[in-house]
């Protein structure tokens, strides 16, 4: 062994090795731009590459809460018996038309027929009850179990026909069933959908590499209108800047969640690409702890929302991109009421609430943030405005695991900043256990009543109340609606600009010049 | 040479067994829940317990330690808390990432640095010493993600030669496989080509005035001769444990450019895997790289023993 190597020393002369050096580097140099001509050329017209942010930690949309699920496989892979459409409206799915009983308990669904699995096996009412016990079960990892708590009982009438009885009147219920987490599963394969999802959507898995790509095949067999794209691949790239990179090469055909705003200027004049600004439902606030000293009196509270000044915060938080909100809801939806104006922009009256409160020598809290970047410059930009008026609030970064286990689960801080990004979720101010400490006996009524309410006009006026009462009370400053910032290939359409809920819906997505 | 060898691998085993205990009890003390992490903001409390359960969570410390070890020995470490899919598949899929692309960035820098360090020290102060160190110093002064950026930008978007990241996976091609690697092995080669450089020039320039060197010229060798057989392979001890030392770096410590060009590595694994919360993923595969560390540490000091019979000496 000690020879050998003296040997190979001796022999290896230094001008030998630089010459071995230069062949090494010259040969993967032409073996790169070989090969990189050779795929440069090929562009098939009938697949697309959609980049996102983050990687789904599994496929299956009834055992997670992570977005990046439903991102990728709602609409295309599952299918509920509802499902939202690109304005946020109900659309039948699996379900092609219901009855509803007057008192708005019984709703009868009727299925689709000739539907299959992607592994074959056919569809039915059978599947639906499944779908729904399992979800309901007291062993359930459903994330949004709320939303199938009110069910009562399942029942299948005939294969094509499916009754589900309420305990109460959910008004929102065929709003609730269209969410990824009530998406229909088939017993047989249900328990391997993290990592093999069988739906009965127009795409079909095909592929995953861990850390990399996902890729989806069109569905041959699918029940309705069949995909117009033959395979679509969702690549993961988490830094803002190789995204950029990646879709200024044409790694990527669209990022629908585009993570880096300061550069979509760029895209923006370049005649290649399509920078779409949408809207989502993710309402950014700066959570209080209702129930902490000293903002469990509304005064503290309101002098915060008034020392806040919202539109320098979209501004150097979000490059302008972003809605300002008054409440917890979305501009978006039919509902809204404008209540940007019950707490306009005042740094003094902010002070005379302060010293009225008997803080007018200011006081001291702190402000936890999670790590995205709309909670982290957001966070320094309100740190300064509050200082403005005499609140020291000390920044303290979590991760999120931490995050949700000391501000979410044990409820141990003053302030945060979150979006909260599930649609239509204004009654998490109804919950008691939820971590802004909010109890209000007022707002409890209205979603009560909103819950037994069908009626589409006195719906929009409960919704109208509920989000007064929360402005009124100034239970959290409300910032901006977060906003879907997307860049796409010029040449790409069907795609949604807004995201009603989150997805990146493929099937009516086509290319053309 | 056996004995030392021997001596060596009883260390190597001491060294595991005490990494794998410190390795499970951080993993304990570390604040955060992967359940509350995976289920997010609407959870019920029975429905993480209901998870809590299904994951094992609830199972005593010492079963859950035993349980770990004993995957070592089966192959079986588990199913991931996120992916759902059992951690040595994971672990493997980017193992055959990172190691293909520590081993290129690590060829390219020795085919580099080697030859341009002993080319310095050979014809120091003369205008290619000068060269050779002006370019290293450049190098190691450049941050390694910022040169990869400039790659990118070169011949990603303005020439359209390579893609700007990814990885396609083996079985789409063993060319194009590793066409993408090509960026991030020259990224990552660039400081370490430099560091090898003007390591292998100091450790030569420093034997080069030896007394067994002149004895060398003195019994006729020619000054070349001189520099191959006695000098180079004297100056290679040091080198040696530096590129040891690389490639354990190469191996783990790659997540920036990982991140640049978003490849799927072990480097972005572990990180990903801590933010989640995935702690069966990050207690494995940290002793993983402390395994690998350690193992190559093993190997770069039998190789030095080999080079340098003084080394095995020394230790008896």
């Amino acid at each position: 062994m000690r020879v050998a190597a003296g040997e190979m020393w001796r022999r290896m002369r230094p001008r030998g090795l630089v010459a071995v050096a230069a062949a090494v580097v010259a040969g993967l140099a032409t073996a790169a731009v070989v090969t990189g001509l050779a795929t440069a050329a090929v562009a098939a017209p009938d697949s697309v590459t959609i980049g996102m942010q983050l990687e789904p930690p599994n496929l299956d949309p009834t055992a997670g809460a992570a977005a990046a699920i439903d991102e990728v496989v709602y609409a295309n892979v599952f299918e509920g018996l509802t499902r939202i459409g690109p304005d946020g409206s109900v659309l039948p799915d699996l379900a092609r038309s219901w009855d509803i009983s007057a008192d708005g308990l019984v709703y009868t669904f009727h299925l689709a027929t000739g539907v299959r699995f992607h592994d074959g096996t056919p569809f039915g009412a059978a599947d639906v009850k499944f779908s729904l016990d399992r979800a309901r079960a007291p062993d359930s990892a459903n994330a949004q179990k709320q939303l199938f708590t009110p069910i009562a009982s399942v029942d299948v009438i005939d294969p094509a026909t499916v009754r589900v009885t309420l305990s109460r009147a959910v008004g929102n219920f065929l709003f609730d069933m269209a969410w990824g987490d009530a998406v229909i599963v088939a017993p047989q394969s249900a328990a391997h959908d993290a990592t093999d999802p069988i739906g009965t959507g127009p795409f079909k898995f095909a592929d995953w590499v861990r850390g990399d790509h996902i890729d989806l095949v069109r569905n041959p067999d699918y029940w309705g209108t069949p995909a117009k794209l033959a395979r679509a691949t969702f690549k993961f790239i988490a830094d803002p800047t190789a995204a950029f990179a990646a879709v200024m090469a044409g790694d990527v055909d669209a990022f629908p969640n585009f993570p880096a705003p300061e550069t979509l200027s760029q895209f923006a004049a370049d005649p290649r690409f399509r920078v779409v600004v949408g809207s989502t439902e993710g309402e950014t606030i700066m959570a209080i702890n209702n129930g902490r000293k000293p903002f469990d009196d509304i005064r503290v509270r309101r002098a915060l929302s008034y020392a806040v000044d919202r539109q320098a915060v979209i501004k150097g938080a979000e490059f302008g991109y972003g809605t300002p909100i008054g409440s917890h809801f979305s501009p978006a939806d039919p509902g809204y009421v404008d209540l940007t104006g019950v707490y306009p922009h005042d740094p003094a009256k902010a002070k005379a609430l302060l010293a009225a409160a008997g803080y007018g020598d200011g006081l001291h809290t702190t402000l936890k943030l999670p790590p995205p970047s709309y909670a982290r410059r957001s966070g320094e930009i309100i740190a300064d405005q509050l200082k403005a008026v005499g609140v020291d609030a000390e920044i303290i970064n979590v991760e999120w695991a931490q995050w949700l286990s000391d501000v979410f689960a044990n409820r141990d801080y003053d302030l945060t900043i979150v979006s909260h990004t599930e649609p239509a979720d204004i009654g998490i101010y109804a919950r008691n256990d939820y971590y802004f400490n909010y109890h209000s006996d007022a707002f409890r009524k209205i979603m009560a009543a909103l819950d037994a309410t069908t009626d589409a006009a006195r719906r929009l006026a409960l919704l109208a109340a509920a989000q007064r009462r929360i402005a009124d009370d100034a239970v959290n400053v409300f910032l901006f609606e977060l906003p879907k910032l997307g860049v796409w290939n010029a040449k790409l359409h069907g795609l949604w600009a807004n995201e009603p809920i989150q997805a990146n819906d493929l099937t009516g997505v086509y290319w053309q010049d | 040479m056996w004995l030392f060898a021997a001596r060596r691998f009883v260390s190597l085993l001491a060294t595991l067994v005490a990494a794998s205990v410190v390795i499970f009890l951080v993993m304990e003390v570390l604040p955060g829940d992967p359940a509350a992490y995976m289920l997010g903001l609407n959870a019920a409390p029975d429905t993480l317990a209901a998870l809590r359960h299904q994951l094992g969570l609830d199972q005593p410390l010492l079963v859950r330690y035993f349980a770990w070890v004993a995957g070592f020995f089966t192959g079986d470490l588990g199913i991931s808390y996120t992916y759902r899919v059992p951690v040595a598949q994971l672990v493997a899929a980017r193992l055959w990432v990172s190691l293909p692309l520590a081993l290129m960035a690590l060829a390219l820098a020795i085919a580099i640095g080697l030859p341009a360090g002993i080319v310095a020290a050979a014809r120091r102060n003369r205008a290619s010493d000068i060269a050779v160190m002006g370019l290293t110093q450049f190098g190691i002064a450049v941050p390694n993600f910022w040169f990869a950026m400039l790659l990118v930008l070169a011949f990603a978007i303005g020439l359209h030669w390579f893609s700007a990241g990814g990885f396609p996976g083996w079985h789409a091609g063993f060319l194009v496989a590793l066409k993408a690697l090509v960026l991030p092995a020259i990224a990552l080669a660039l400081p370490q080509a430099s560091i090898l450089a003007r390591l292998m020039r100091a450790a030569l320039v420093e034997t080069l005035g030896e007394d067994f060197m002149r004895t060398a010229r003195a019994k006729g060798l020619s000054a070349g001769q001189a520099v191959r057989r006695h000098a180079v392979r004297n100056a290679l001890v040091p080198v040696l444990t530096v590129i040891g030392l690389q490639f354990s770096f190469l191996l783990a410590g790659a997540i920036i450019i990982e991140n640049v060009f978003f490849l799927p590595g072990l480097g972005r694994l572990i990180f990903q895997a801590i933010t989640q919360r995935d702690l069966i993923v990050v207690k494995s595969v940290v002793l993983l790289l402390v395994a690998a560390v350690i193992i190559v540490t093993f190997a770069v000091d039998l190789a030095s023993a080999a080079v340098d019979p003084r080394l095995r000496r020394r230790v008896r």
